[in-house]
């Protein structure tokens, strides 16, 4: 039952094949047995957990029938929930103890989810491989020596190992679709705006947008459904009503047009992913689709404005961290100035103070115009790359990253890493929804694909990406790992 | 030489709005320490700011009432640096697109001259904490009571040239804030304070000297002795062939001098950048002209239908306008008693000063608008005369009773009744055949001390007219 998806685990809830509780044991089993050696939970939630799947099936009783009651996910750990830790990979919070829900849990658990626990994560969500977290690296289960991806790698390696039957994540530049695709699952971000971010821990804040990680992209539409929507809590939330995302997954792609942006087949790419999403296009040539090729010809500035914008963003966001009113401080400071030295100094790993230095410098005085003003021009002229781009076609298709998953600890060269993200960024800076599916097995690897959709257009990539998966069974393939013989 | 100072103020007046600028927590002066204060507040990580519309219709009325331009798409940004009482380790405040562009505001100076002074700007802003240092040892207390309430930052234009238009310019703002009712402006609690920038440069040059910047002053007394005793300390570090350097004196009240404060402090840099939390604040003329219909009648407008309505001097009408209460008062007392004329001259003379004696406001006057309308009528109706109004007047001050009670328990009712006042006239001619003969003789000024007798005998309560009119007749 663990491997199924949230569709079919629903259908089984109803059915009265198996409880929730049933069912949330089975995954806290699995947690006991497999996080050990994976490391993506940060922390468990035993007994809340099969407190909420009780409530589940009594709610199932009286005939309560919302599609994810009773299913068992985990929350990315950068999601505020009331009274459980809240540490966003950070020592500076690994004491912090959140007195209030995100709107995303509070709507989850409106829903009826059970809450197994929270997932490990780079700290504050900076980085791509899950290795910056406080809390340690997490482990791919498709080979424990190589990374799940970030900075949502607790989520992706959760859902890919059955340690739970979806999970929530936040993506800033790549954050839950690389991760997917690292670990062979669908990872969806919506368009910026479409999720609240209230109760989410802000990193850059014009970029960050919470989403699904699941199964297939059917449970990604089931999640969005319930996460998406105007919350007043957040004024750069959208007021646009949100759409039955699962109502158009099976409409027919005929006729569907196709653009494959040249600067994501170009140097750099591996041979190997290449080719699988070269087969994968095959696909939907099957399905009635054309593909032309477009050009984005902005995007090589995308990962250079990012690293202006998103680090201006943080450097202030992180400011709160201060040691004066929750979180880490440092013993025994002498002084006001030794507090905030060595609280920040202490509290903070190495890539979140790189990157908090580096913004601080884009936004001083004499470099402001430098950096962070021509960032802003460069994200206009991607934005619009885009829109051009969306006047000849409907979907853009490409790879998630330029490989599969790498081995822990090799890329320690934090330009190589940032340069992981070079075919997501410009999704996040555009503000745009994309999906990350699995697509092809490398080397006994997973790679991903990305489809990238307009602007609020997430009914129509999430029925790309069904479609593709009721073609094709790579979102079922499963690793070797806690496969029970 | 001869040199001219050049002032510039910077004015924060704290908008008094229901709850706070971004968090909707309530905000009320004088509450427990951090009562006041919710998660966003306290900057618990992942809360995002909602912004208080009530905050940007009071901006507005403000910028209308200063015939501003309004900001149709002003912009929030991030002000950041680091203090225990700044939770988020900035301050959303407005640099590049602020609420409010260019207006201006007339004061009256001494001489009754008016004059201009232009607004530069003003901006939405929050407020940060209190840190509070002495009730602890060794230790810092933080009040985030305080902390994002909604404030008006007001820059002006350098055109003030000295402390005495410092302080009507303040006086101005003060009045007008509080005509919109968009903030309490009360100093000593901190809800209206000043930022006071001074230099001096030889009289005729055109540049700007060096400015020093006194902040957070927060009486009208303090601005106008610490404006004075910086030009003094300047004109001071200049004769003895110094330089003025710019920083942030500090003004001790106690010793009434402003100290440098000079320390290797580096100039802070403040990092502003839109602040991506927040949309930017979008408003089209329709919103403008809506907030406009609603403006209340300003201190300008009101002092020139005074003039004209009412028929006051210039003097009369500033005075009367110059605080929204006092105005209110005023009119009261006139629509009560149905004379501007005695209504002005008894709430300018008798209660302003009984008012300032006492140093109370006017809303806290013991004698109510509708008693001193009363007194006003009886006067106009002869009950009693206007000398004898000023007895019953002392008597209201600690005296509640109806002002027609006091009349009557005092004795003080006016004579008019020609028999009774016939008697006091007969004896004083009587007493007096001098001054009655002086009279015969046509010395028409010696009715005048014969009145006064007749006055003096009733003990004022003689109806003068009266008297005079008898004297009159049967001097004849």
């Amino acid at each position: 039952m663990i491997e199924k998806t949230a569709a079919e685990l629903s259908q089984a809830l109803a059915n009265g094949e198996i409880s929730s509780v049933e069912l949330t044991q089975s995954y806290l089993d699995r947690i006991k047995k497999y996080n050990e050696e994976l490391n993506s939970y940060i922390t468990v939630c035993e007994e809340s957990a099969l407190v909420q799947a009780k409530e589940a099936d009594k709610k199932r009783v009286h005939s309560d029938s919302s599609p994810l009651l009773g299913i068992p996910l985990a929350h990315k750990d950068i999601f505020c929930t009331n009274g459980v830790t809240t540490t966003c990979g950070s020592r500076m919070l690994h004491n912090f103890i959140a007195p209030y829900d995100a709107t995303v849990v509070g709507k989850l658990n409106d829903a009826g989810v059970v809450m197994l626990g929270k997932t490990n994560m780079d700290e504050f969500a900076m980085g791509s491989s899950n290795e910056t977290s406080f809390f340690g690296p997490v482990r791919n289960p498709w080979d424990t020596n190589r990374v799940p991806g970030g900075s949502s790698g607790g989520s992706a390696a959760a859902v890919a190992a059955d340690l739970c039957t979806m999970a929530t994540g936040t993506d800033t530049g790549g954050s839950i679709r690389q991760p997917a695709a690292f670990c062979g699952i669908t990872g969806f971000k919506p368009s910026y705006g479409r999720v609240s971010r209230w109760g989410m821990i802000a990193f850059a804040s014009s970029l960050d947008q919470a989403g699904p990680l699941t199964k297939s992209a059917e449970d990604a539409a089931l999640m969005t459904n319930v996460m998406a929507g105007l919350d007043k809590k957040d004024s750069t939330s959208i007021d646009k009503p949100v759409e039955d995302y699962t109502a158009t997954l099976n409409d027919s792609l005929e006729g569907l047009k196709i653009g494959i942006p040249k600067q994501h087949f170009a140097e750099g790419l591996t041979a190997d992913v290449e080719k699988g999403i070269q087969e994968a296009l095959c696909e939907y040539e099957k399905l009635g689709a054309s593909i032309t090729e477009v050009d984005l010809p902005n995007n090589h500035l995308s990962v250079s404005a990012y690293y202006v914008v998103a680090p201006a963003e943080a450097s202030a966001n992180l400011s709160r961290y201060d040691g004066v009113r929750y979180g880490y401080r440092c013993a025994n400071p002498v002084d006001l100035e030794d507090m905030y030295n060595r609280t920040r100094s202490e509290g903070f790993g190495e890539e979140v103070k790189r990157r908090i230095l580096v913004g601080t410098y884009a936004l001083s005085a004499g470099y402001y115009d430098a950096y962070y003003r021509k960032a802003q021009k460069i994200r206009r002229l991607i934005k619009n790359d885009f829109v051009e781009t969306f006047k000849e076609v409907d979907v853009i298709i490409g790879p998630t990253s330029p490989h599969t998953a790498f081995e822990l600890g090799t890329k320690t060269d934090p330009v190589t890493m940032y340069l992981e993200d070079i075919y997501t960024i410009a999704v996040n800076l555009a503000g745009l929804p994309a999906i990350s599916i699995p697509a092809g097995i490398a080397n006994g690897l997973p790679l991903g694909m990305q489809i990238v959709g307009r602007d609020f257009g997430e009914a129509q990539i999430l029925n790309v990406a069904h479609q593709f998966q009721q073609q094709t069974d790579w979102h079922r393939q499963k690793p070797n790992f806690g496969q029970e013989t | 030489m001869e040199w001219e100072s050049v002032i510039g103020l910077e004015v924060h007046v704290s908008l008094s709005t229901k709850s706070k600028l971004f968090s909707g927590t309530a905000s009320e002066f004088g509450a427990e320490p951090n009562t006041q204060a919710n998660i966003f507040d306290l900057a618990l990580p992942g809360t995002l700011p909602v912004f208080n519309e009530e905050a940007l219709k009071m901006a507005v009325r403000f910028g209308l009432a200063i015939g501003a331009d309004i900001g149709k798409h002003s912009v929030f940004d991030r002000k950041n640096y680091f203090y225990p009482d700044l939770p988020k380790g900035y301050q959303v405040t407005q640099l590049d697109f602020p609420i409010v562009g260019k207006g201006s505001l007339t004061i009256t100076l001494e001489d009754g001259t008016e004059k201009v002074i232009s607004v530069t700007r003003a901006h939405i802003e929050e407020n940060a904490g209190k840190s509070l240092h002495e009730e602890f040892s060794a230790r810092s207390g933080i009040d985030l009571n305080r902390a994002g309430e909604p404030l008006l930052e007001i820059v002006s234009e350098p055109e003030i040239t000295n402390a005495k238009e410092a302080v009507a310019y303040l006086k101005k703002l003060h009045s007008i804030v509080r005509y919109l009712d968009i903030s309490d402006a009360i100093m000593a609690q901190g809800s209206m304070r000043c930022d006071v920038n001074v230099s001096i440069r030889p009289k005729g040059e055109t540049d700007l000297g060096t400015r020093t910047e006194i902040k957070n002053i927060n009486s009208f007394r303090f601005v106008e002795k610490a404006i004075k005793s910086e030009i003094i300390r300047q004109h001071e570090v200049i004769e003895d062939g110094g330089e003025v350097l710019q920083e942030t004196p500090r003004y001790d009240a106690n010793k009434d001098i402003t100290t440098s404060m000079r320390s290797k402090e580096v100039e802070n840099d403040y990092r502003y950048f839109p602040e991506p939390d927040l949309l930017p604040v979008v408003i089209d003329d329709s919103y403008i002209s809506a907030v406009k219909a609603e403006l209340p009648e300003l201190p300008d407008a009101k002092k020139e239908r005074f003039i004209e309505e009412f028929s006051l001097s210039t003097y009369d009408a500033g005075v009367l306008t110059a605080t929204r209460e006092m105005a209110e008062y005023f009119e009261e007392v006139t629509q009560g008693c149905g004379d501007a004329k005695l209504a002005a001259n008894w709430v300018t003379g008798d209660l302003l000063a009984l008012l300032n004696k006492n140093d109370i406001e006017i809303t806290e006057s013991p004698i109510q608008s509708d008693r001193l309308a009363t007194l006003i009528s009886r006067i106009k109706d002869s009950t009693v005369s206007g000398k004898i109004a000023k007895t019953v007047f002392e008597t209201m001050i600690d005296d509640s009773a109806a002002v027609d009670e006091i009349i009557e328990q005092k004795g003080l009712k006016q004579v008019t009744d020609s028999g009774e006042i016939g008697k006091l006239v007969d004896e004083v001619i009587t007493n007096n055949p001098d001054q009655v003969q002086q009279f015969k003789d046509g010395k028409e000024a010696v009715l005048g001390y014969l009145v006064g007798q007749v006055m003096k005998i009733s003990q004022g309560k003689a109806n003068p007219g009266k008297v005079n009119e008898l004297l009159r007749e049967k001097i004849k």
